[in-house]
């Protein structure tokens, strides 16, 4: 993955969409309720991510800004920005 | 290019059947729609067979030759077609090029999907493989939550409401619940759909459609031929196949369906009218903000005023423009290789006046949109009465 890819995806973004999923794919049953966006990175890009959290309070929407977590299998984690 | 009619049409009821297989779903539709059409198998010439997930739902392959060889059919050329919900949409679209380029005389397209033999959460995993399975897939995107993220930038953009989306589950129930061949013949109120169980916000249960197995079919023949088989045939006064991106995060506005979009607008060109001119239209309700999108992008209401033209009834049976009569894919049923071609039968049926208590007032012009994923495959086709 060349550098500039990289480097922005650990940028932070805002909350284009969003929706919680209560009815998963078989893989990710165990997951089940979570959250995914598609986001507007920083600098550039529109990805869809998992977003962290189980709680009310953690529920990104949208305009909401969010910032990244890690990157694990593929999938961006990101998590709602304090406010 | 010739002008192309439809001759037959050929559908089973749309539902869960244990006892039965793909196989014969998809024969008992085409063996009706040969049937239906009066001509004998030996002079079908080409089958263009839609099926979306076949070797994921029953394990089989090589579907086309599978089924035509079951149907009758012998040494002519069998085509499975896959472009997600759209691949009988898209069956329909080659079987009518092939005619209208004059390559054959008698062509069949047809569609089957068998799902319900698998668990919801397999069926929701398979159904994931028609978006971009490396990205929004990987990240956990189901249908539902693709399209579910459509409505929230819908309701953002354009104050669409989920009392708006649940009147269009409400009216294609209304409607189901009055076809004998829909799934689902349940007519449900606007407290019931709101209060359904969440399946990926905002969408409950209620604003999806159903996992069914089914099949249906059509002959098509030149319009010059169409007399000689069936009186009772209807013209194929446009058929228009465009494409789009895959994976929802690469559009500039999910609002928006540009397949959608090109597909009517060539759609209507080819047939020389517009919007206004369409009296009936089955839309492709995979889940209730698809119908208030489409009608939007084909321009039967402006952008953005779905939501309130389904929920002002504009789109009932007794409404300026009635959309979904067969119950849509949310009551009739979604066995997603079958909906495209599925769509064309309940067309042809209202054009011929066969509806029965869901027959429209004015049927000389009816149109079909068959949607594949979150829009990557559009297909758009405009019928005329005999």
């Amino acid at each position: 993955m060349p550098d500039s890819i990289e480097s922005s995806a650990s940028q932070g973004g805002t909350v284009y969409t969003e929706t919680v999923i209560f009815s998963p794919p078989e893989q990710y049953a165990a997951d089940a309720p979570y959250q995914i966006a598609i986001i507007d990175i920083e600098g550039g890009g529109r990805h869809t991510v998992r977003v962290l959290g189980k709680q009310e309070s953690d529920r990104a929407r949208i305009g909401d800004r969010v910032t990244f977590v890690e990157e694990r299998d593929g999938v961006r984690y990101y998590r709602k920005a304090a406010t | 290019m010739r002008s192309v009619a439809v001759v037959g049409i050929g559908k089973t009821a749309f539902g869960a059947f244990p006892d039965r297989d793909l196989r014969s779903l998809a024969v008992e539709a085409v063996t009706h729609a040969v049937e239906d059409a009066n001509v004998p198998t030996e002079r079908v010439e080409a089958f263009y067979l839609g099926n979306f997930a076949g070797p994921s739902f029953v394990g089989q392959n090589h579907l086309a030759p599978y089924v035509g060889t079951a149907a009758g059919f012998n040494s002519i050329p069998c085509t499975r077609i896959e472009d997600a919900c759209a691949s009988s949409g898209s069956a329909f679209f080659h079987a009518w090029q092939s005619v209208a380029a004059g390559v054959y005389d008698v062509v069949v397209a047809a569609g089957v999907e068998k799902m319900t033999s698998q668990t919801t959460p397999r069926v929701t995993e398979i159904l994931a493989g028609a978006g971009d399975m490396a990205g929004e897939g990987r990240a956990g995107a189901t249908f539902p939550a693709l399209f579910a993220m459509i409505a929230r930038r819908h309701m953002h953009q354009y104050g669409t409401t989920r009392e708006q989306m649940a009147a269009v589950a409400v009216k294609n129930h209304a409607n189901g619940a009055k076809n004998p061949q829909a799934h689902m013949r349940k007519v449900i109120t606007i407290e019931q759909a709101l209060a359904g169980k969440p399946i990926s916000e905002p969408l409950t249960v209620y604003d999806c459609s159903l996992i069914s197995d089914g099949a249906a079919a059509v002959v098509l023949v030149p319009l010059e031929m169409a007399a000689r088989f069936n009186s009772r045939f209807a013209r194929v006064l446009a058929v228009a196949q465009t494409s789009d991106y895959v994976a929802l995060d690469q559009k500039d506005d999910i609002t928006v369906f540009p397949s959608v979009k090109s597909a009517g607008e060539k759609a209507y060109k080819m047939a020389g009218l517009g919007p206004r001119d369409v009296e009936v239209a089955e839309l492709h309700d995979c889940f209730t903000i698809a119908e208030i999108v489409a009608s939007e992008d084909l321009g039967f209401v402006e952008k953005g005023k779905g939501g309130p033209f389904a929920a002002e009834a504009c789109s009932a049976i007794t409404g300026p423009l009635p959309i979904n009569t067969s119950g849509g894919l949310k009551s009739k049923g979604h066995p997603v290789g079958a909906t495209g071609v599925g769509q064309i039968c309940d067309i042809t049926m209202q054009l011929r006046g066969d509806a029965g208590e869901r027959q429209v007032r004015r049927h000389r012009i009816g149109l079909a949109q068959n949607l594949g994923g979150s829009g990557a495959t559009c297909v758009v086709s405009i019928l005329g009465a005999a």
